[in-house]
């Protein structure tokens, strides 16, 4: 890892040199909520000035840039009796900037699925490589616990990372595509007195969240209280909307449909992001559901975030940034649902 | 200073990643993205919710590279309706084309019902887990099945059948519930034959013609003699027919992990990425669908 320091001016002119050829992805605000606060998404932006880079925090994660809400995974084209299968991958690069670091902790979960396993998806591959991630640290907010999952701090998984050391940033450089770009502005070694700020900055952080979850001996826990009556509390409020999964920075499960042209010569292959939530996520040809009511569904959305993913990778897929407890009609707060398993409160 | 800070990455032509993409295909096919085309060879009528598909890869080098296991499955795509996953019901010595036996239940198995001999489908594969029969050789071997499970112990059944001097003694049990609903009655004369292979099928509901055994499935268990700790079960079939077949196998003293079951989820892409089959940490497209008993009972809401 290399460090530099990079003046805030400087960073919008790298800004403006990425976009001459670049389609750039920020925070953007796209409007109010009822309580007068401000609403970001990631969006494509077209000029430094739209970025809002003191957002704080996206209602939607940056995932539909790797892992497409809705994506074409090939076409049929129909010619007689016979096909042919069209597959094609999207290879323009573009740059993500301002991602906070439990969404670059996100993408690497997701790398371990899509890039680690043993059949590597070529379409996330295709567009993880071409992103340039430009990572940002941030105030933790009240309801986030990315501390207790680890995630607060990124070492790894982006290009650059930035920390806001008042008139300047902190840069941390993690790929040669990142160095050579920096050589195109100015920047400047890394003295005491910045490293300095840069520490006082991260005791900041780490002693600015509020909401803690004991996750050491969660996967424990989850298999004991398997047939808790928490599940019933919990899960007699959930809608199955399926809102957390589409919020969530991690969530990648998916369906797959087919859809033909009107003139039936073509027929697309479209994968679309799904929920663990929803009614049918586990039916089965012949009308069996294997997990029928609400509840089930919303205890295994939690099996799977913390003990299920702990198993296949040694860490929990959640990485605590509480998008979900946000977004839920309900109220479902994933805070509040594991201190009850621990506590039993019913 | 060139125009694009950042270059193009394209997938499909990384050395590396093509590699991977590869997947030991010297050794087997597993395409990801890609399906193979493949032609519907031959239809067989079995029941009249059931036909037999006899599938012939129409790349030649992709054909030879295609092996399988017993127990594995492949994805069937038929483009415009969609995939779904199958166990393949043929031998594993048949060279040139594929048996899937499938049952009308959903838009994709509707619409592969009404195809013709020559229609053209895709194949991916083959995916899963797969019955263990190297580690059963030497020993007896129980093969149960319960209605449509018929299909996936199909495979099984025929590596007994062609290596039968592997095995000590055999034992095939089917079960379904009224006669018309036997699956390859064609066939069970043939396995008959076979010089010590003992061949049992029940009915639950019988009509006028069937004169064999009533009753479940479970019934036929009771008179086996077998050697708890040198025997190997193979049970495929509904949940709710595995269950109570392994318990009463486990009450006979059969070790879990010698009890394989092949289970069934809803799957949207055989690798482990659309999470639709998955129990908590296992996927049943690559950890399984082939389970020994003891990671049944294990997987909470698996029966």
């Amino acid at each position: 890892m290399l460090f530099k320091i990079l003046g805030k001016e400087e960073f919008c002119s790298l800004v403006e040199i990425i976009l001459q050829s670049n389609e750039i992805i920020a925070p953007k605000r796209v409007g109010t909520n009822a309580g007068g606060e401000p609403i970001h998404q990631f969006l494509p932006v077209h000029s430094f000035e739209e970025m809002d880079l003191n957002y704080k925090t996206t209602e939607y994660s940056a995932k539909t840039y790797f892992l497409p809400y809705r994506e074409n995974l090939c076409t049929f084209n129909f010619d007689g009796g016979r096909w042919q299968q069209e597959i094609a991958y999207r290879i323009q690069p573009r740059a993500i900037i301002g991602l906070h670091s439990h969404d670059i902790h996100a993408l690497l979960k997701l790398d371990k699925v899509f890039i680690r396993g043993r059949f590597p998806s070529p379409y996330y591959v295709s567009r993880r490589e071409n992103t340039f991630i430009v990572g940002l640290d941030h105030m933790p907010l009240e309801d986030e616990f990315s501390r207790s999952m680890g995630t607060h701090i990124a070492t790894h998984g982006f290009d650059l990372f930035l920390t806001d050391l008042g008139d300047r940033y902190f840069v941390a450089v993690d790929s040669d595509r990142a160095f050579n770009l920096l050589h195109r502005v100015d920047t400047r070694e890394v003295a005491d007195d910045d490293t300095r700020a840069y520490l006082e900055v991260r005791r900041k952080i780490r002693d600015g969240f509020k909401t803690h979850i004991n996750v050491h001996s969660l996967p424990n826990l989850l298999d004991l209280e398997f047939t808790s009556e928490v599940w019933g509390k919990w899960g007699e409020k959930c809608l199955s909307c399926g809102s957390c999964a589409m919020v969530c920075p991690t969530c990648y499960c998916y369906g797959v449909t087919e859809e033909v042209t009107m003139d039936f010569k073509q027929a697309t292959k479209i994968k679309q992001l799904y929920s663990c939530n929803l009614l049918d996520f586990a039916r089965v040809a012949g009308g069996h559901n294997f997990r029928p009511d609400g509840e089930t569904r919303l205890k295994y959305r939690y099996y799977h975030q913390h003990r299920g993913f702990m198993e296949d990778y040694d860490e929990p897929k959640c990485v605590g940034c509480n998008r979900c407890g946000r977004v839920c009609l309900a109220g479902i707060d994933p805070a509040a649902v594991i201190k009850d398993l621990y506590e039993e409160n019913l | 200073m060139c125009a694009l800070p950042f270059r193009a990455y394209d997938v499909r032509q990384e050395s590396e990643m093509l590699q991977l993409l590869d997947f030991n295909r010297q050794l087997r096919l597993k395409p990801v993205a890609k399906v193979f085309p493949a032609q519907i060879t031959n239809v067989i009528r079995l029941t009249e919710m059931e036909k037999l598909f006899h599938l012939r890869i129409l790349d030649k080098v992709d054909r030879e590279r295609f092996t399988f296991l017993p127990g594995q499955f492949v994805m069937i795509e038929v483009p415009g309706y969609g995939e779904v996953p199958i166990s393949i019901s043929s031998s594993t010595s048949n060279k040139g084309f594929i048996e899937l036996c499938i049952r009308k239940a959903g838009s994709v198995t509707n619409a592969l019902h009404r195809a013709q001999r020559g229609a053209m489908v895709g194949i991916r594969g083959p995916f899963g887990t797969y019955f263990p029969l190297e580690r059963m050789k030497g020993q007896s071997i129980l093969l149960i099945a319960g209605g449509l499970g018929l299909a996936p112990l199909r495979a099984p059944i025929y590596h007994v059948t062609e290596n039968r001097a592997d095995f000590k003694n055999v034992h095939i049990l089917y079960g379904t519930k009224s006669p018309d609903q036997l699956l390859f009655d064609y066939q069970y004369e043939s396995w008959r034959r076979i010089d010590d292979v003992d061949m049992q099928i029940i009915v639950e509901e019988p009509n006028d013609s069937w004169n064999g055994p009533v009753g479940l499935i479970t019934k036929l268990l009771g008179d086996l003699d077998v050697t708890p700790n040198e025997t190997y079960a193979i049970v495929c079939g509904p949940p709710v027919m595995f269950k109570f077949v392994c318990q009463q196998l486990s009450q006979m003293g059969i070790p879990m992990d010698q009890m394989f079951v092949s289970l069934e989820r809803r799957m949207h892409c055989g690798m482990g990425k659309c999470c639709r089959c998955n129990v908590g940490a296992t996927y049943t497209c690559t950890d399984g669908p082939v389970f020994d008993y003891w990671s049944v009972i294990n997987l909470k809401e698996a029966i």
